[in-house]
């Protein structure tokens, strides 16, 4: 038993409404504990007064440099005391998830037990960079804390200028879209940059995520310094039962306004059977008796939409990779950043492959960490140098993939162009 | 004396494999699923090439979970789906069963126990979570309060799939916007340069790394009362509140001057158009606890609007390009003011250099 409630009349309202509600679960951890009572008892004052009173400081566990997010609290009487003082520190303990986010019930029940014992009893699935945030502990038990949870396999993930933790999609585990093993790249990424993610001595946070193909669930090109999205380069695979199918349910009409009108290139046709061309890079199948679809392939920048609205129907090619995109940021300080395209397509189904992304990421991680100004993201320096030069450095070849358009302006120095002709024409002699 | 402490040293393990986590149908039919459809909202019916079926359950949680609230969703697992669970980036739960007459009972289980099941399709899903006031140290307002109030408002929408495609949403407590690129975005917008409280920056500051941190370089160092300390030129600040997290002297948060903006059309998906940042579409908002009815409603009309107008597959960016921006205010009802037009680098790329405009 814990000790008495303070009132929290604003906190109330939020255990009105249908959605579950986390005031609800802090309620009940303060019945057990004096943390989570002086918790709440912040967190009303905070609404009253609509300020955070929180701060940061140092706090970690021994042979680690981040991962532990420290909380004092700053809310003091006048002489200085906290003002409650069961809650003067909630750290949270980051925690790497399993790619995919995928779980067994004896791992939660273990994670619950450990908080509940060590912690606040409060667990967060998951934070915005994939994190199994373990929120509220001493600053005594955050290490007792980490033991367990590291015992059972478990390790801290970034903070600070630091790689960060990571997120894959569900993909290969239970999506048909997936285009490569999502949770092998992650890991095999991941797991080489233990040391700059455990121990933050980066010009600033570097970010991977993992998305199995164009509709990237997980946000990657607009949110990593590092997006890898699987993707393919032959035909969109088709199967004619289910194509009849969906065209049964649909009808002409939703064929044409939902796919034929929002194809971006508008290479996905429909044609009465006859008129259906044949080539090496046409898919082609049939909806009706009638009537059929035809894609060529050359012409699709594989957005994934028409695959999305007949799932099944169509699907992505078989000879499946991934692009890899390096840039994006969030709107601090510059403004917000996508990735880029550097590398249009690679194989990702051998170790081998895999390892070249790896190496990738490495050069790019030694390239960011020598280059980079302090407090500037991978986007922004590349904004400062020019994609070339980046690319330059990561002996990547040029493609015209890699760009919206050519440049709109004359300010460029071009005494290289015949040596760079050359290098291109001898390039291509070699292959 | 004591004797040293022997401190235990961390097995560097990294990110775990999640091949034990699966769900026995999800491992065997790993990278060879054929399609899925949708028998109902919150059901994902997935088959794959060797003809196995799985269902999965998708169900709404308040993300910040108290371990009473995590035991009763194992219990629910260990009933309905062998034991195994996983959690979208959205902080929705769900169950994968391989049997299709479990899927009924296991969603009469989640509601009993008050988990909204729905998120998937055209739905309107779990808004994409912050901080706030709960545990972030530069917070304008709260990231839990603020999603509970409108995820009560939009549960509805949450159990429906009648949306034209998916509407995702974000919230985030301060300009750093840690919530993400979404359909809807509420973001805190502060209107008043930061406060400086001079006592503490020579004590607590690296003053070089503030004065490089603003984007507009107002803030010069200054000696005030024979301290050193800072200063800020009010007619170039924009009120970002990035000087605050290195120095939290820079007092930017303000219960009355700290407002909430609205932003719409960011796109994460490559499908159809290349994807897209949202763009603020409103501000001035009350940062109104504990249920922020102001911008709930402001939301909540833009989802009406949408809903009414958008053709299907079109997500919210893809409907403003449809209907351009003047009908989009004039249908909104939003006014559309001078701070919207933007000023910042690159800002020629977002004015009209055509003849293109709808009357
Ligand atoms: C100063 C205190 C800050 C706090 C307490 C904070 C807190 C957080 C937390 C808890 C998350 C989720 C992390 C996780 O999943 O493990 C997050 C994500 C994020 N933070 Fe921060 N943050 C801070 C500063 C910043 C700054 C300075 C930036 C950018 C300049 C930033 C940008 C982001 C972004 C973009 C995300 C989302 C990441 C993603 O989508 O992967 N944050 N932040
Ligand atoms: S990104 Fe593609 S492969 Fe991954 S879960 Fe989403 S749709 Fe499936
Ligand atoms: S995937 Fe290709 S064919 Fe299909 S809609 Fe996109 S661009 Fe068109
Ligand atoms: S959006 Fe800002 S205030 Fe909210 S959690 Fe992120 S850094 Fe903190
Ligand atoms: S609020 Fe932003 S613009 Fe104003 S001084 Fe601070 S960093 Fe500079």
């Amino acid at each position: 038993m814990a000790k008495k409630m303070y009132d929290t009349p604003n906190l109330d309202e939020l255990e009105k409404g249908e959605w579950p509600s986390f005031v609800t679960g802090l309620k009940r951890l303060a019945k057990e504990k004096d943390l989570m009572v002086d918790l709440l008892g912040q967190l009303e004052t905070s609404y009253k007064t609509r300020k955070g009173y929180w701060k940061g400081g140092t706090v970690g566990v021994f042979g680690y440099g981040g991962g532990v997010i420290p909380r004092f609290t700053e809310l003091k009487d006048e002489n200085g005391q906290p003002v409650y003082k069961d809650a003067a520190e909630f750290h949270t303990l980051r925690v790497m998830p399993p790619p995919g986010m995928h779980y067994d019930t004896g791992t939660l029940r273990q994670f619950c037990d450990i908080w509940e014992k060590h912690g606040s009893g409060l667990i967060a699935f998951h934070g915005q960079s994939g994190d199994i945030m373990f929120q509220g502990c001493s600053t005594e038990n955050v290490q007792k804390a980490f033991d367990e949870i590291n015992e059972m396999g478990f390790d801290l993930g970034g903070a600070g200028p630091a790689v960060r933790t990571s997120m894959s999609c569900v993909g290969a585990a239970r999506c048909e879209q997936s285009c490569y093993d999502e949770a092998q790249a992650h890991r095999a990424v991941l797991n080489t940059f233990l040391d700059d993610l455990h121990r933050p001595s980066l010009p600033y946070k570097f970010k991977f995520k993992f998305s199995g193909c164009p509709n990237d669930c997980m946000n990657a090109i607009q949110r990593s310094d590092m997006a890898v999205i699987g993707t393919w380069r032959d035909n969109i695979r088709s199967d004619e039962a289910l194509a009849k199918k969906w065209f049964a349910k649909h009808g002409m009409d939703e064929l044409v306004n939902d796919v034929v009108a929002r194809c971006p290139t508008k290479t996905f046709q429909v044609k009465e059977l006859k008129k259906i061309k044949k080539g090496e890079h046409i898919t082609s199948v049939a909806v009706s008796d009638t009537h059929g679809v035809e894609i060529d392939n050359q012409d699709c920048v594989r957005c994934m939409h028409c695959i999305n609205v007949m799932t099944g129907a169509l699907a992505p090619g078989k000879d499946k990779g991934a692009s890899v995109l390096v840039g994006g940021k969030s709107h601090l300080k510059i403004g917000g950043l996508m990735g880029t395209v550097v590398i249009p397509f690679m194989k990702l189904d051998t170790e081998e492959q895999v390892e070249k992304l790896v190496d990738f990421a490495q050069r790019t991680i030694d390239f960011f960490a020598e280059n980079a100004l302090e407090h500037e993201r991978t986007g922004e320096m590349i904004e400062r140098i020019g994609l070339a030069n980046f690319l330059d450095a990561m002996e990547l070849d040029v493609d015209p993939a890699m760009i919206n358009s050519p440049r709109m302006n004359p300010y460029v120095r071009t005494d290289g162009w015949d040596d760079e002709v050359a290098k291109i024409k001898a390039k291509k002699q070699a292959a | 004396m004591n004797a040293p402490v022997q401190m235990r040293k961390p097995k560097e393990t990294g990110v775990p494999d999640n091949k034990k986590y699966l769900h026995p149908l999800l491992a065997k039919n790993y990278g060879n699923w054929k399609y899925h459809d949708r028998p109902r909202p919150g059901v994902l019916h997935h088959v794959s090439h060797s003809g196995d079926e799985v269902w999965s359950v998708r169900a709404g949680t308040q993300r910040q979970m108290d371990v009473y609230t995590i035991r009763t969703l194992c219990d629910i697992a260990d009933k309905f789906a062998e034991g195994r669970v996983r959690f979208t980036i959205r902080s929705n739960i769900e169950f994968m069963v391989s049997e299709e007459k479990k899927v009924a009972p296991l969603i009469a289980e989640l509601e009993k126990h008050g988990f909204p099941v729905g998120g998937t399709g055209n739905s309107v899903t779990m808004i994409a979570h912050t901080q706030g006031w709960l545990h972030c140290d530069i917070p304008g307002t709260d990231a839990s309060g603020v999603v509970k109030a409108l995820m009560d408002e939009l549960v509805d929408e949450f159990k429906r799939e009648e949306m034209p495609n998916r509407v995702h949403l974000s919230t985030s407590c301060c300009e750093i916007n840690c919530g993400g690129q979404a359909d809807i975005a509420i973001i805190v917008q502060h209107t008043k340069p930061p406060v400086i409280n001079h006592d503490l920056v020579a004590n607590v500051c690296e003053r070089p790394a503030v004065v490089a941190r603003c984007p507009v370089a107002a803030i010069r160092p200054a000696m005030v009362n024979g301290k050193p300390s800072l200063e800020i030129d009010e007619s170039k600040c924009m009120c970002c509140g990035a000087c605050y997290p290195p120095c939290p002297p820079m007092q930017i948060n303000d219960p009355e001057n700290s407002k909430l903006a609205i932003w719409v059309g960011g796109k994460n998906s490559n499908a159809r158009g290349k994807p897209t940042f949202m763009k603020m579409v409103a501000s001035g908002y009350p940062n109104n606890a504990p249920r922020w009815p102001e911008v709930s409603e402001a939301v909540k009309n833009i989802i009406r609007v949408y809903k009414e107008d958008a053709r299907p597959w079109e997500r919210m960016a893809d409907w403003i390009d449809r209907i351009g921006w003047p009908r989009f205010f004039e249908k909104t009802g939003l006014p559309f003011t001078k701070y919207l037009i933007d000023d910042w680098r690159g800002s020629r790329y977002n004015l009209n250099a055509s003849t293109h405009i709808r009357f």
